[in-house]
C-alpha cells in the first residue's frame, strides 16, 4: 500500500500521525482513501469546488504531480506520496 | 578589495581551502547580503555570514527583542530584552567581526520601499515570519534578479531552497498562491523547536557563501525538507513553471503589488501614517478593538473604544463611506476586525501595523 507522508501543519488532522498508509493506483485514490481515513484533511488538501488547493503540492517520490499527470498520476505500491504544503515561519 | 593583515589572519581557514583562496575571501568581502528578519533563521544568519567575512550585511527589522525570542534568537541575548532587534544584532555583529559594515533598515519591508531595498544587495536570504513578506521577497528578487536563499520552519520540520537564481524556479513556482488566513498556523500560534532555525538558517546562509564564490551545486530547482524529529532530509525536484505569474514565460506580476491583499489579509498601515493622518486632520474613523482596561492604560485619544467581541453588534455605529482605521495591542486582534468589517461591506478599512506596541 502506498506510504502517505503528512507534514507537521496536518498531522493534527490525522490522528497526529506523521506517515499513513492509503489503498489506491493513482494520488487521486489515494488521496480519497486517506480522507475517508481522515475527514478532518478534506478541507485542508481540496478547496470546495474539489480541486487540490494551490498551497498544498503532491510528489510522488521525488516528482511534483504537477508535472506528472497531476491527480491522475500513478503510484505504485511501494511509492511513497508527501504532502508539502507552505510555511512561512522564520522570524518571531 | 584586498584583505587586510588581520584580515589574513583570520580568515586563514577559509583561505587554505582551495575552493575559497584569498581570491574568495576577497570576494566575501565585497559582498552585500541582505537578511530579511533578524529572528530565528536571521540570528545564525547573520552570525556565521559576519564570521565567515561577508563584508556588507543588510538587516531588515522593526521588532524589539521579547523574552519569548531568546529560546532561539542567539543573536540577541538576555540583557537585550526591549531593545530594537537591529541594535541588538548589530552589536553581536561588531563583537564577533568588525571588519562587517552593517547597514539597518529599520523598517518593514513593504510594496513601495522593497525594491530600492533589495537593489543595494546581491543575495537575499528571506527569513521572514509571514505570507505577505515571503511573496513580496519572491517578487522583488525575481524583478531585480537576486537569487533568494530561501528557509522556512514549523514546529519541527524546515524548507530550504535558493529561488530565482538564473533559469531556476522562484517561490511562486513553488507555491502560486498562499493560504487563505487562519488555514495554517504561525509559529507564534504552533510553537517551534528553538534549534531547528538553528539549522534551517546555516543551510541558508551554506547558500548564501556558495552564491557569492560561485561553488558547489546550490539549491536551486530543488527542495530540501528536513524532518528534526526523526533526524530526516528528503530533496524533492522543483521547477520552474513556465506558467508562473513573475517568472514565467508570459509573466503578469510585473511590479510588486498589495501582498496583504493577495494573501486575504488586511491592508496595514504604519503607525507613523496614522500618527500623519491624526495631524493633518484627514477625514477617517479610527477604532480600538481592545478591551476597556487595555483601553484605559494607554490608548489614543480619537479612537474609538470598540472591543472586538461587541463589534459585530456595533456596526451600525460604523460610517461606510469614511476610511476606517483599525488597532489593537499588535495587530492581530484588528486584523480579525478588517476582515469582519470587509466581510460586511466596508470598502476602506486599513489594520494598523504593530498595534499600541508600535505607537510611539
Amino acid at each position: 500500500m502506498p506510504h502517505i507522508l503528512i507534514p507537521a501543519p496536518l498531522r493534527q488532522y490525522a490522528g497526529g500521525q506523521s506517515s499513513v498508509e492509503a489503498p489506491g493506483a493513482t494520488v487521486a485514490e489515494v488521496l480519497a482513501a486517506l480522507t475517508s481515513l481522515h475527514p478532518d484533511l478534506r478541507k485542508h488538501l481540496f478547496s470546495d469546488q474539489g480541486g487540490l488547493r494551490s498551497f498544498v503540492n503532491i510528489y510522488v517520490g521525488d516528482e511534483d504531480i504537477r508535472y506528472l499527470e497531476k491527480e491522475q498520476t500513478a503510484v505504485g505500491a511501494s511509492e511513497t506520496l508527501t504532502i508539502v504544503p507552505s510555511i512561512a515561519g522564520g522570524a518571531r | 578589495m584586498s584583505l587586510t593583515p588581520e584580515e589574513l589572519q583570520r580568515y586563514s581557514r577559509h583561505t587554505l581551502l582551495p575552493e575559497v583562496g584569498v581570491a574568495g575571501q576577497e570576494r566575501l568581502k565585497q559582498a552585500r547580503v541582505l537578511l530579511v528578519g533578524t529572528g530565528g533563521l536571521g540570528s545564525p544568519l547573520a552570525l556565521y555570514l559576519a564570521a565567515a567575512g561577508v563584508g556588507t550585511l543588510g538587516l531588515v527589522d522593526y521588532d524589539t527583542v521579547d523574552a519569548s525570542n531568546l529560546q532561539r534568537q542567539v543573536i540577541h541575548g538576555t540583557s537585550d530584552i526591549g531593545r530594537k532587534k537591529l541594535d541588538s544584532a548589530a552589536d553581536a555583529i561588531a563583537e564577533i567581526n568588525p571588519n562587517v559594515t552593517v547597514v539597518r533598515h529599520e523598517v518593514a519591508l513593504n510594496s513601495a520601499n522593497a525594491l530600492d531595498i533589495v537593489r543595494d544587495y546581491g543575495v537575499v536570504a528571506d527569513g521572514t515570519d509571514n505570507f505577505p513578506t515571503r511573496y513580496l521577497v519572491n517578487d522583488a528578487c525575481v524583478l531585480l534578479g537576486k537569487p533568494n536563499a530561501y528557509g522556512s520552519i514549523f514546529r519541527f520540520e524546515g524548507q530550504a531552497s535558493v529561488f530565482a537564481h538564473q533559469d531556476g524556479p522562484c517561490y511562486r513556482c513553488l507555491y502560486p498562491e498562499p493560504p487563505p488566513p487562519g488555514l495554517v498556523p504561525s509559529c507564534a500560534e504552533g510553537g517551534v523547536l528553538g534549534i531547528l532555525p538553528g539549522v534551517v538558517g546555516l543551510i541558508q546562509a551554506t547558500e548564501v557563501v556558495k552564491l557569492i564564490l560561485g561553488i558547489g551545486e546550490t539549491l536551486k530547482g530543488r527542495l530540501l525538507l528536513y524532518d528534526a524529529l526523526n533526524m530526516r532530509f528528503r530533496e524533492l525536484k522543483l521547477r520552474r513553471n513556465p506558467e508562473c505569474p513573475v517568472c514565467g514565460d508570459n509573466p503578469t506580476v510585473t511590479k510588486l503589488v498589495d501582498y496583504h491583499q493577495f494573501c486575504g489579509m488586511p491592508t496595514e498601515i504604519a503607525p507613523s501614517e496614522v500618527r500623519a493622518k491624526l495631524s493633518r486632520g484627514d477625514d477617517f474613523m479610527l477604532i480600538d478593538v481592545r478591551e476597556p482596561h487595555e483601553h484605559q492604560a494607554r490608548n489614543i485619544p480619537q479612537a474609538l473604544l470598540i472591543p472586538l467581541g461587541t463589534l459585530p453588534k456595533r456596526v451600525s455605529e460604523l460610517d461606510r463611506s469614511r476610511q476606517i482605521v483599525i488597532l489593537c495591542k499588535s495587530g492581530m486582534r484588528s486584523a480579525t476586525a478588517c476582515n469582519l468589517l470587509r466581510e460586511r461591506g466596508f470598502p476602506d478599512v486599513l489594520n494598523m501595523r504593530g498595534g499600541m506596541d508600535s505607537w510611539t
